[in-house]
């Protein structure tokens, strides 16, 4: 589904981004991991049209995006970013409203995730006065909501309570069943471990590993996904 | 496409709409008015001086409350960049967004004393109707200019420091530097070199319009003698609203053009 060729982005006098090459399949789940400064954020505002690519090229369903008029393909696109932050005077169902209606949205809304993550009660508040776990869930929530084909989840989990986080996997987890692509980053290998398809390992603004979990964990002949990551960032940096 | 922009903008006034800052600033233009006219004497009087507050107030409050809500926008922004709308129109809604509550604070707050009083005097309302108009412009091209700081500086202590810095250059030293100048050229024919030096500065064009509209040009420095002399009648007025529509446009234009370059 997503075809990423030679990617390069410079930030002034440092490459971020220095030719990444990745495959995802349809309907795969998968996880970017690498150590902070990689490029993993970058990766993903290139994908979503935020930053412009130096070099490269992008395909999303062999349709190559990129210019900045160039909108339509996002529609597709369900986007979490790390940090929530809204309109503080507005409420979460004006948020939502206003998205939907910015989309011009059908009916057809996906808010499974509201009723599950107790958002009910905090729907007509404003903003502001919602604490920081409660804005990630009005932010997990908007990336479900317009049943997107393509999932990006930038450290979805980050911040949320144990109970929270596990029902947003779920939901992960059911949306991939639904065919849906799914592209996340996390510094949490558990969590990539029990989602994941595949991960991509970032390192210096390159893809240094692309596979399934358990190819990783076994070509370094560790246990789990943080152990071999780490074995993979020790020996790359040595 | 303009129906992306009528919605952004809606959601834009109704988050603005409901703040604080907003009502503190239509407040202040109500108070300062309705002080005025009390305290002035006459309409003409009370229009002069709320000139010279409005000068100084309106690109203060303008550009430190713009560039702290672009920062403030910031996160939010983004996740709008990732839906399929385009950048143009979005920079559009934003821009909306935020000019007009401003623009609808200030006209607010001075209109509502002068209407209670059934409009004030006759003789004085286009005068006013000047005024309204140039504190909707400068709103305009300074809300402008903070975008286009606020997109450039990455560092909100910066950007904030570079706003206050355009204020100060504008708003204050630039009449000192006029001054100099005619102080140490005062002897040579410089009325050229002033009036392009008014031309410069949107809030000096503002205030030389307005003088203008008042016949008190002669009463405010030595730019406002050598602008009416120029310009007496309606050229002079052509002339700088022309010119002040271009400091409406020119920071639009360079804002937005930041706005669908940049790598957020």
């Amino acid at each position: 589904m997503i075809k990423i060729t030679h990617l390069a982005k410079r930030f002034g006098r440092i490459d971020v981004l220095r030719g990444v090459d990745l495959r995802i399949a349809r309907g795969h789940v998968v996880g970017l991991v690498g150590p902070n400064g990689a490029g993993k954020t970058t990766l993903i505002k290139t994908l979503l049209g935020l930053t412009h690519a130096d070099g490269g090229m992008i395909r999303i369903d062999d349709e190559p995006i990129g210019g900045s008029e160039d909108v339509a393909y996002r529609a597709q696109i369900g986007y979490m970013p790390q940090i929530a932050r809204f309109p503080e005077n507005l409420s979460a169902a004006e948020l939502f409203a206003m998205l939907r209606d910015l989309r011009g949205a059908s009916t057809n809304l996906d808010e499974e995730l509201v009723t599950k993550l107790g958002l009910e009660s905090q729907l007509d508040k404003p903003l502001r006065v919602l604490s920081g776990g409660t804005r990630q869930k009005v932010n997990a929530c908007l990336a479900f909501l317009f049943r997107p084909k393509l999932l990006i989840l930038d450290e979805p989990t980050a911040g949320l309570d144990p109970l929270s986080s596990a029902i947003l996997k779920d939901k992960i987890l059911a949306a991939r069943s639904e065919g849906t692509t799914v592209v996340i980053t996390s510094h949490i290998m558990s969590e990539l471990e029990e989602l994941c398809d595949e991960v991509a390992f970032l390192l210096d603004g390159v893809v240094r590993f692309m596979g399934p979990v358990r190819e990783l964990t076994s070509s370094t002949r560790q246990a789990n996904l943080e152990r071999a990551i780490a074995a993979l960032m020790i020996r790359e940096v040595a | 496409m303009t129906g992306v922009v009528r919605r952004v903008v809606r959601s834009q006034l109704r988050d603005a709409l409901r703040s604080r800052w907003l009502a503190v600033y239509a407040l202040f233009f109500v108070l300062l008015t309705d002080g005025l006219l009390r305290f002035s004497g006459s309409d003409a009087k009370a229009i002069l001086s709320l000139t010279t507050v409005v000068l100084i107030v309106i690109p203060l409050i303008t550009l430190v409350l713009s560039t702290i809500s672009v920062y403030n926008a910031r996160e939010f922004t983004e996740v709008l960049l990732a839906q399929p709308i385009r950048r143009s129109s979005l920079f559009a809604g934003l821009y909306l967004g935020l000019t007009l509550p401003l623009a609808g604070g200030f006209v607010a707050g001075v209109a509502l004393p002068f209407l209670v009083r059934g409009g004030g005097e006759p003789s004085q309302r286009a005068a006013l109707l000047t005024l309204l108009a140039i504190g909707v412009v400068l709103t305009s091209t300074f809300t402008a200019i903070a975008f286009w700081i606020a997109l450039r500086a990455e560092d909100r202590l910066r950007g904030l420091a570079t706003a206050l810095g355009v204020w100060l250059v504008l708003g204050l030293l630039y009449d000192g530097a006029v001054l100099v100048v005619v102080a140490m050229f005062g002897d040579y024919p410089i009325e050229r070199p002033l009036l392009a030096m008014t031309f410069a500065n949107p809030i000096d064009l503002g205030r030389m319009l307005m003088l203008l509209r008042m016949d008190v040009a002669a009463l405010m420095g030595y730019t406002g003698a050598v602008f009416q002399r120029f310009f007496a009648g309606a050229p002079g007025i052509a002339l700088a609203s022309a010119a002040l529509a271009g400091w409406v446009l020119v920071p639009i234009a360079l804002g937005a053009r930041l706005f669908r370059r940049k790598d957020f």
